[in-house]
């Protein structure tokens, strides 16, 4: 009796340094976010601690300047079009990799996979090589071509986890009942694919409106948001720029948020959290 | 009659893996075949050749005068009945029915009548408006059901279609599977592991043995004359007897009786139920065989017992005999000798 009460007490005393280690790990994440959000409502910028004087006086600022908006613009442009052209190319890559066949399969799968795990600096650099060789001249066209083709390996694996998921048996009985290949895709295959299509386009989306390595090397005069934003922070750190960071990771969490809830209603089982996040960092780490 | 579907010569491999060898296979018009295996046997891959989904090696299939083997799936007349449904997620029951009808142009005015007539068959009419997700096993498989029958096909194809389901459950749509099937008068090929759900409802069982058939007849032949010992002993229970043949008599044991077969070993099936008591001493009519055993083990299965049971020459026979009480000792049995069935020598595959 003694002996079970000792153990569990000692079992609490181990729930308790790991909930306070699980606690100083968040903080060393969400600490620093949590800062340039607090900040971005401070008068006096970035400087002096506390922060005092509540004010979104930058947020008006923000409002009215007209460069960060056109970079908003161009990011969401850039970002809907690359959500486009990966999905676009993704489907078929996924549907290859689930159906066909094909020698040099098992090759083919690691090169799709290839730009997630290579850091975007490289993707970027023989992207710019190919843009000079082909005598293309640095614009968002280009911007949306590297994030297209750096993104095309997340539509890539999203769609194929979504196709490995769907019953095979129901494109037979589309078939069966007289349904030919092409129209089976459409009512059937699509229909069913509808859940891992819109959770990979958000987040490809996100991923895209906040690339910066791949972008950094195509980018011509036009800025996306992120290098709108990186270019200000040279000449100094401004509050204005707390405000729209904070305004960006809103709006990226409610993106994952709503790919996360799509997804988990679509499989019925948590680890879409997962999967969601693991993807996101890794999209993220170059 | 000429056959609907005329299977001829259908070879199936998978990789280096024989899947069906040299199947020949008639489904006469409006009849329900029973293709009937172990898993494995390759009954499933069988029904896939014939819906179109997977292609033969070698050999043709025939309907109603048309080569159906080149044609793809969604040319064929008949429609399948999967083991898991297969009804599409996205779409209501109405429109899940509705589906070949639609594709196949039929007007809207039709497709809604047909389509309330076929669920009205499985008495799923007042579901229409449901998604699938929202449905039990049983009502699923009436909505594949409907789905497949609405289109009116020569054939349907059912691929184990009551093993999701549990026994009572079963049991029923077994019954109204075999009263639909008269009702609407459609040759169904069923596919099935289990050999009392092919008895109960087939007018033919196929009996399929590692991808080639072991016999095809009608359930009370194939039980009563089974041709093989694997037949023998898969659908019901067998006594196998290894007899030798000499002078136009069968030996086994003590045992013997008339046989007017070649000289040599010999197998024969003796079901367990044709072995009864006597209490009259051993006639003088050479067509009945009489022992005497004593019993080993009784196992009581309600109206009746399996005995397992011991001749004085050391050989085992099961016997069933009807219920009355606890049994030991030595006991006078007989069989007709009509009732031990000849086997095909049939080699091991």
């Amino acid at each position: 009796m003694e002996l079970s009460l000792k153990h569990r007490e000692a079992r609490r005393n181990g729930a308790g340094w790991l909930a306070v280690y699980a606690a100083s790990v968040f903080a060393f994440l969400y600490l620093p976010i949590v800062v340039l959000i607090v900040y971005s409502f401070n008068r006096d910028g970035v400087g002096g601690f506390p922060p005092q004087h509540l004010t979104i006086e930058w947020y008006r600022q923000l409002a009215g300047d007209q460069a960060i908006w056109d970079a908003v613009w161009n990011s969401l442009l850039v970002a809907l079009a690359a959500t486009v052209t990966a999905l676009a190319l993704g489907l078929p890559a996924a549907l290859a990799l689930d159906r066909v066949s094909f020698p040099g399969k098992a090759l083919f799968r690691r090169l799709v996979l290839l730009p997630l795990i290579l850091p975007g600096i490289i993707t970027g650099l023989s992207l710019l090589m190919l843009a000079v060789f082909a005598g293309m001249k640095l614009s968002l066209w280009t911007v949306l071509l590297g994030h297209g083709i750096a993104l095309l390996s997340v539509a890539t694996t999203e769609l194929f986890a979504g196709i490995q998921k769907m019953d095979r048996a129901q494109e037979e009985a589309s078939l069966d009942l007289g349904a030919a290949y092409w129209r089976t895709f459409w009512r059937v295959t699509l229909p069913n694919l509808r859940l891992p299509l819109v959770a990979a386009a958000l987040l490809i989306f996100t991923l895209s409106v906040d690339e910066i390595a791949v972008s950094f090397f195509l980018i011509g005069r036009d800025n996306t948001l992120p290098l709108e934003i990186w270019g200000r922070l040279r000449r100094g750190m401004t509050p204005e720029i707390n405000a729209v960071s904070t305004i960006i990771f809103v709006f990226s969490v409610a993106l994952i948020l709503v790919s996360y809830r799509l997804r988990t209603r679509g499989a019925r089982e948590p680890e879409g959290a997962a999967d969601v996040l693991q993807a996101t960092f890794q999209g993220d780490q170059p | 009659m000429a056959p609907l579907l005329n299977i001829r010569s259908i070879a199936k491999r998978f990789g280096a893996r024989h899947v069906l060898h040299d199947i020949s296979l008639d489904v006469n018009p409006g009849e329900f075949l029973t293709v009937l295996g172990e898993s494995g046997s390759g009954k499933t891959t069988l029904l896939r050749v014939i819906a179109g989904f997977e292609q033969p090696d070698a050999g043709e299939i025939w309907m109603a005068g048309e080569r159906l083997d080149t044609l793809p799936p969604y040319r064929r007349r008949v429609n399948t009945v999967f083991q898991h449904y297969a009804l599409f997620p996205h779409l209501s029951v109405f429109e899940n029915v509705a589906y070949g009808l639609r594709v196949q142009g039929v007007a809207k005015s039709e497709v809604g009548s047909r389509v309330e007539k076929a669920l009205g068959m499985v008495k799923m009419d007042s579901y229409v408006a449901s998604a699938p997700s929202t449905l039990s096993g049983g009502q699923q498989q009436r909505v594949a059901l409907a789905r497949a029958l609405v289109n009116r096909p020569r054939l349907l194809l059912l691929d184990e279609p009551l093993s999701a389901l549990d026994a009572n459950l079963r049991r029923q749509m077994q019954g109204e599977l075999k009263t639909l099937q008269r009702e609407v008068g459609i040759a169904f090929l069923f596919v099935t592991h289990d050999q009392d759900e092919a008895m109960a409802l087939s007018d033919r069982i196929a009996l399929l043995r590692a991808g080639a058939l072991e016999q095809v007849a009608s359930p009370r032949e194939i039980y009563s004359r089974p041709a093989t010992a694997y037949t023998a002993q898969f659908i019901g229970q067998a006594n196998l007897l290894r007899a030798e043949i000499a002078n136009g008599v069968a030996r086994w044991g003590a045992l013997a009786w008339p046989c007017d077969a070649a000289v040599g070993p010999a197998d024969f099936s003796l079901r367990p139920e044709h072995i009864r008591f006597t209490a009259a001493p051993p006639a003088d009519d050479s067509h009945t065989v009489c022992f005497c055993a004593s019993i080993v083990r009784q196992i009581f299965c309600g109206a009746t017992d399996l005995l397992e049971i011991t001749c004085q020459s050391g050989h085992r026979l099961r016997a069933r005999v009807p219920s009355r009480g606890v049994l030991e000792g030595e006991y006078r049995f007989e069989f007709s000798a009509a009732d031990a069935v000849r086997l095909r020598e049939g080699g091991e595959r």
